[in-house]
């Protein structure tokens, strides 16, 4: 609590000094949000300036989305706001009637949602969409908003915007989607954009893409507010950082400061959990003491026979319209005991199909995959099954791949009697499973609790743990972390580390996050349109990128250049 | 994906305000179907008299504190009659529900299971099915066999299937691609074990609030038949029987054709609301 | 009973999300529309079979069963006796020439002949058929515009407000037919008398059987409805529209309106054949002439042709109007088009 507090004074003090002289756009003092006796937003100050970003961060539960959603007005039913100031553009905001929000939303303030997929009315034409709030407000005349609608969704750069105009978000793909989003909300040139985690879920790519446009605005005289979890999106951005916790405000300052000498240890905790290249072989996250444990030097990974082998395989799906799409294009690779190997690539690139077929789960249509040396995906499902305990798997939607009636023991008893072991029985099995959860960092206590109740870390743990259960060679990771909050990210992923450490497993890592993927894998395989397109020891691919896609997915990679 | 957005959106915690579950209404509804149970096996502890007994001098009396719900043209007390007649109307509920849901677990694991050619048989036949509204289909059947009480429950049963076939062939073509069977095989286990482990309790689980809700729309649909003449013969208690021989008195007795019908639909509501709590409470249980 | 529909925006929006816009719609749309009727004329075909083999599953041959009804009463037939029924109705012809000949009068517009009225079924079924039509097509219509106005006045609303309309449509969707009838006969013409009792045709006469089948459809349809509603509304771009500084009531109707009615729709080819199945008691009940009253005489008098008939002829309505719904879809909701 002092902590926040001292550095709080100390921010503002500085941030006083950084002030350019043209006055606040916006001001807010003291706000408080609650939800019925819940309050979610604890008395928080911010300001926004014409031509520059302010960035709010914080992980899930922080309060940045519903302040966000305050400022235009939208907090929810049930709510209740609550404020010393809030100041836009020389009016009071704070009493507002709905009739005037309506008057001031997309006019003046302009909001960006994240996910177009979902955030556009899916029945109606792109243009509609974007002309909404120009017919809302009452401008021009049906032709000029045409024109104007054209005219803007060629300015956020969508190639033959008068095709585009008349087709439907999901004819678009996620990219163009994203921009025609951010088109319908720049439509009336507001003076200020709140962007809600525009980012998220898109590929590194179109990532860049999006913040480029946003910095036109900014560069156009216009005040951003951008709300995100990814401090290295915010990097690209941010004048004024602002990071949140619990529904208050622990650090605040310049971007370039609060990103490279934070001040907070909530702040500092944030950016070391950001797995990279650099943090490879350390934990992402600090004990108490401050003290980096030394990784146990591990013995070099065994070359001589791989545990898990690809061997050139193919998968050619036929669609409805008796189209073949090869989604998986002669895939090799080796993974030898003990090392983690790393497949990257954006969505569509084929890489969890990839996996499954590894995993026997998907019947190759050309090439197989050798488990230890042996026949594995040519085997019959019959023979398969006692051998399937030497490789396990971990999804990246944990509760969907637990049965929704089963609580966390049954789960773990369950995978111990799997493999052609004997099922293990009552005390002992009970003992068995509560081994299982220790070793993931949980307790005997959750052995009864159900999934549904556990935070999104935990039940991540009890997957992990019910991955061990059958004490497999190897285990195949399918995007574990994407759903997860950077802090709890850091936390799974170290768990991983140490479990190979310990055990000498090995590990297929599937990500599309190049920064998990760099920090986790000795090797790195890089995947497009069903191709492995470069492959090699992780220094080398990242530090000397041969493929051009490569090269392209790195430049992309929104990055916190260390000061 | 849509996990990802979720999660990492941030998104206000709402905390939703537990919905008032209308305990009033849940206690009205078991209250109710309690009083069902006394009428299917001790009827004598609810009415007096016997359903069956005449008595000429108190023909079409309107309900009075002695006859709660009036008298119908022999005389007989129709509160008696619609207590002694649960029995018999549950029973063709019951019965014809039985015999849908088991056609409709027969057909809906086999076709969802299986797939390809058979599946496609399968949902060709249902499509067929599902052109005979459910009523006509009693009406062909009866008018092939004669009205009958088995006829009641064949008819009601089999032209209610269809329904149920559809429902239970969605719930098992969604659970079959959940996440946790695939992660049971890549676990090891065998495709039966998981079909009996995984696949089949969690693809019936929503189907009890609809067995309920069937159970009544079988009561229903078969007073329906009775209603027009084509059920169960007098001097039965059973309740479209009430409701057949009450139609020549709606202008003069209405109390012998509206109340057997308050009865009927206060019994199909209180049974399938009682199931929908029973659904939430079995679904709230793995919250 | 709610089939529970699917059709939720993100799912399908996420399925649809990876396609590519087709290279020639029009022709994909034709094509499937085209696929759709051959299926509908299949299962006509394959209902018209079920009846035809209904008749042979009466206890004894047809013939006895025609002979026993002349008769009022069961007996048994001696061969002589059944000869010339089994001439004149064509029953001692192989099966499938039987079969064949049914079929294919099919397409003729001949439904077997009645087994007591010694008609042709479309005769007797004729001028009954117009009555009936117009009594389950304006139920629909105002069924719909029931459940429309309803729900829009009590979606998402005050919590008083949303529950009493979500309570209401479940008391109304559960109510039997019959007994909606009894109780607003009772109460408008028995004992209001503002409609008569028995009114044929009219205008005056149709309300209340109109109202009958209307009120319990309307409360399943809003309830579908409703709860799609309720699911949209809670969706991100709904969000968006507000942001752009659009009204709540504008909100509603402009945006979420569309996507709430799609399940409705789908439903409501099924719903036509539940309220001809409706309009079967309410004829009776109202003593209005239609195939309703045709059907119950018929079964009375176990005349298999012209219940076969009447079956048919309803499965055939039924297998159109699902085929119109779902052409009507597609319009709505282009979507599907790119599937």
């Amino acid at each position: 609590m002092t902590t926040s507090a001292e550095a709080e004074q100390e921010s503002t003090g500085e941030e006083r000094t950084n002030t350019p002289a043209a006055a606040a756009l916006l001001t807010v003092e003291n706000l408080r949000v609650s939800f019925g006796d819940a309050e979610v937003v604890k008395g928080i100050s911010l300001a926004a300036w014409p031509g520059r970003c302010l960035a709010i961060v914080g992980e899930s539960g922080s309060g940045k989305s519903v302040t966000a959603r305050t400022l235009v007005g939208l907090t929810g039913p049930g709510s209740r706001v609550s404020a010393d100031r809030i100041e836009f553009a020389g009016h009071d905001l704070s009493r507002q009637s709905e009739r005037s929000w309506r008057a001031i939303r997309g006019r003046d303030i302009g909001f960006i949602l994240q996910d177009a997929l979902v955030s556009l009315d899916q029945l109606r034409r792109v243009g509609d969409e974007i002309s909404e709030p120009l017919k809302l407000h009452g401008w021009g005349t049906r032709a000029s908003r045409r024109e104007r609608t054209v005219e803007l969704l060629g300015s956020v750069g969508v190639p033959e915007p008068e095709v585009r105009v008349r087709q439907r978000p999901y004819e678009l793909s996620g990219g163009l989607r994203q921009r025609a989003l951010i088109a319908s909300a720049i439509a009336l040139d507001p003076k200020l954009l709140v962007a809600d985690e525009p980012t998220t879920a898109l590929d590194v790519t179109i990532q860049a893409q999006v913040l480029d446009l946003l910095a036109e605005s900014k560069a156009r005289g216009r005040s951003v507010i951008l709300i995100s979890h990814d401090l290295s999106v915010v990097a690209r951005l941010a004048d004024e950082v602002i990071v949140m916790r619990g529904g208050e405000v622990v650090e605040r300052g310049p971007a370039q400061q609060v990103l490279h000498q934070p001040r907070h240890s909530y702040t500092r905790a944030l950016l070391d959990a950001i797995p990279s290249s650099r943090t490879r072989g350390t934990r992402l996250v600090r004990p108490a003491d401050g003290e980096q444990p030394a990784r146990r030097a591990r013995p070099a990974a065994e070359r001589t026979r791989p545990v898990l082998e690809a061997r050139s395989l193919t998968k050619v799906f036929r669609g409805p319209d008796r189209v073949d799409r090869t989604v998986v294009d002669d895939v090799s690779f080796e993974l030898f005991k003990g090392e983690t190997l790393g497949i990257v690539g954006e969505s569509g690139s084929g890489k969890t199909t990839a996996a499954r077929m590894a995993l026997a789960l998907l019947e190759p249509t050309s090439g197989q995959a050798l488990l230890n040396g042996e026949r594995w995906s040519a085997l019959p499902s019959a023979k398969r099954r006692p051998l399937r305990k030497r490789i396990g798997v971990i999804y990246q939607d944990p509760l969907s791949s637990f049965d929704p009636r089963w609580a966390v023991g049954r789960i773990l008893t369950d995978a111990l009697g799997t493999g052609g072991r004997p099922p293990a029985s009552g005390a002992e099995a009970r003992r068995r499973a509560i081994r299982l959860l220790e070793q993931v960092g949980l307790g005997r206590q959750h052995l009864d609790a159900a999934p549904l109740r556990l935070s999104g870390g935990q039940r991540q743990r009890v997957a992990i743990a019910r991955a061990l259960a059958p004490e497999p060679a190897v285990i195949v990771c399918d995007e574990p972390v994407s759903a997860l909050d950077v802090s709890i990210q850091a936390q799974v992923l170290d768990l991983l580390t140490e479990l190979q450490d310990e055990l000498g497993v090995s590990y297929l890592f599937i990500s599309h996050d190049l920064g998990v993927i760099h920090h986790m894998s000795d090797r790195i395989l890089v995947m497009n349109e069903g191709r492995v397109v470069e492959s090699g020891p992780a220094r080398d691919v990242f530090e000397r990128p041969q493929h051009p896609y490569t090269k392209r997915l790195l430049s992309a990679l929104p990055r916190l250049a260390q000061a | 994906m849509t996990t990802v957005t979720a999660s990492r959106a941030g998104l206000p915690a709402r905390l939703r305000s537990a919905r008032p579950e209308g305990w009033a209404g849940t206690a009205v509804a078991a209250l109710i179907v309690l009083f069902l149970l006394i009428a299917l096996i001790a009827p004598v502890l609810l009415a007096h008299g016997s359903p069956y007994t005449i008595n000429l001098q108190q023909t079409l009396l309107p309900p009075s504190l002695s006859h709660p719900f009036g008298t119908d043209d022999a005389g007989r007390g129709l509160y008696t009659r619609v207590v002694y007649g649960a029995r018999e109307s549950l029973g063709i509920g019951l019965g014809a529900t039985g015999l849908a849901m088991g056609i409709a677990i027969l057909l809906g694991f086999v076709g969802g299971l299986a797939g390809g050619l058979v599946d496609t048989v399968i949902s060709r036949v249902l499509e067929v099915a599902f052109a005979f509204p459910v009523l006509l289909l009693a009406l062909l059947l009866i008018a092939i066999r004669g009205p009958s009480v088995n006829t009641e429950i064949f008819a009601v049963g089999i032209g209610s299937a269809p329904g149920y076939a559809r429902m239970v062939r969605g719930q098992v073509l969604s659970v079959r691609q959940a996440e946790y069977i695939g992660a049971a095989g890549a676990l090891g286990h065998g495709r039966l074990a998981v079909i009996r482990r995984h696949l089949f309790p969690n693809a019936m689980r929503p189907m009890v609030a609809v067995i309920t809700l069937g159970v009544g729309q079988s009561i229903v649909w078969a007073s329906g038949l009775a209603f027009l003449g084509l059920g169960v013969a007098p001097p039965s208690p059973e309740w479209g029987a009430l409701l057949d021989s009450g139609r020549m008195y709606i202008t003069t007795a209405w109390w012998l054709e509206i109340l057997p019908g308050a009865v009927i639909v206060l019994v199909a509501l209180s049974v399938t609301s009682l199931g929908r709590k029973l659904q939430h409470r079995l679904e709230g249980a793995a919250r | 009973m709610s089939g529970a529909p699917l059709s939720t925006v993100t799912e399908a929006t996420v399925a649809v999300a990876s396609l590519r816009p087709s290279a020639r719609p029009v022709a994909r749309t034709v094509r499937r529309v085209l696929v759709k009727i051959v299926t509908a004329v299949f299962v006509l075909v394959a209902a018209a079979s079920v009846t035809f083999f209904a008749q042979f599953l009466v206890p004894g041959s047809p013939a006895a069963a025609i002979l026993n009804q002349q008769n009022g009463r069961a007996q048994q037939w001696s061969a002589a006796q059944l000869a010339p029924v089994n001439r004149e109705f064509g029953f001692n012809r192989p099966l499938i020439v039987q079969y064949l000949d049914y079929i294919g009068g099919l397409f003729h517009g001949n439904l077997g002949t009645s087994y007591t009225q010694f008609k042709p079924v479309t005769q007797v079924i004729g001028d009954e058929l117009l009555p009936s039509l117009v009594l389950t097509v304006t139920a629909l219509v105002v069924a719909w515009v029931l459940a429309i106005v309803v729900t829009l006045l009590t979606v998402k609303r005050r919590p008083v407000i949303s529950s009493l309309g979500s309570t209401w449509e479940a008391f109304t969707a559960s109510l039997p037919t019959y007994w909606v009838g009894v109780v607003l006969l009772v109460v408008f013409a028995v004992e209001v008398r503002i409609f008569p009792v028995i009114g044929g045709t009219s205008f005056m006469g149709t309300v209340l059987p109109v109202l009958t089948l209307a009120i319990p459809l309307a409360g399943f349809l809003g309830q579908v409805t409703r709860d799609e509603f309720e699911k949209v509304l809670d969706q991100p771009f709904i969000t968006t529209a507000r942001t752009r500084g659009m009204g709540d009531t504008a909100v509603r109707l402009v945006h979420a309106l569309r996507h709430a009615v799609l399940p409705a729709v789908t439903l409501s080819g099924w719903a036509l054949g539940a309220l001809v199945s409706g309009a079967v008691i309410v004829e009776n009940l109202f003593g209005r002439p239609g195939i309703g009253q045709v059907l119950v005489n018929a079964v009375n008098t176990r005349d298999i042709p012209t219940v076969s008939g009447v079956v048919l002829v309803v499965a055939a309505v039924y297998v159109v109007a699902n085929l119109l719904v779902d052409v009507t879809y597609v319009l709505i909701d282009p979507r599907m088009r790119a599937q």
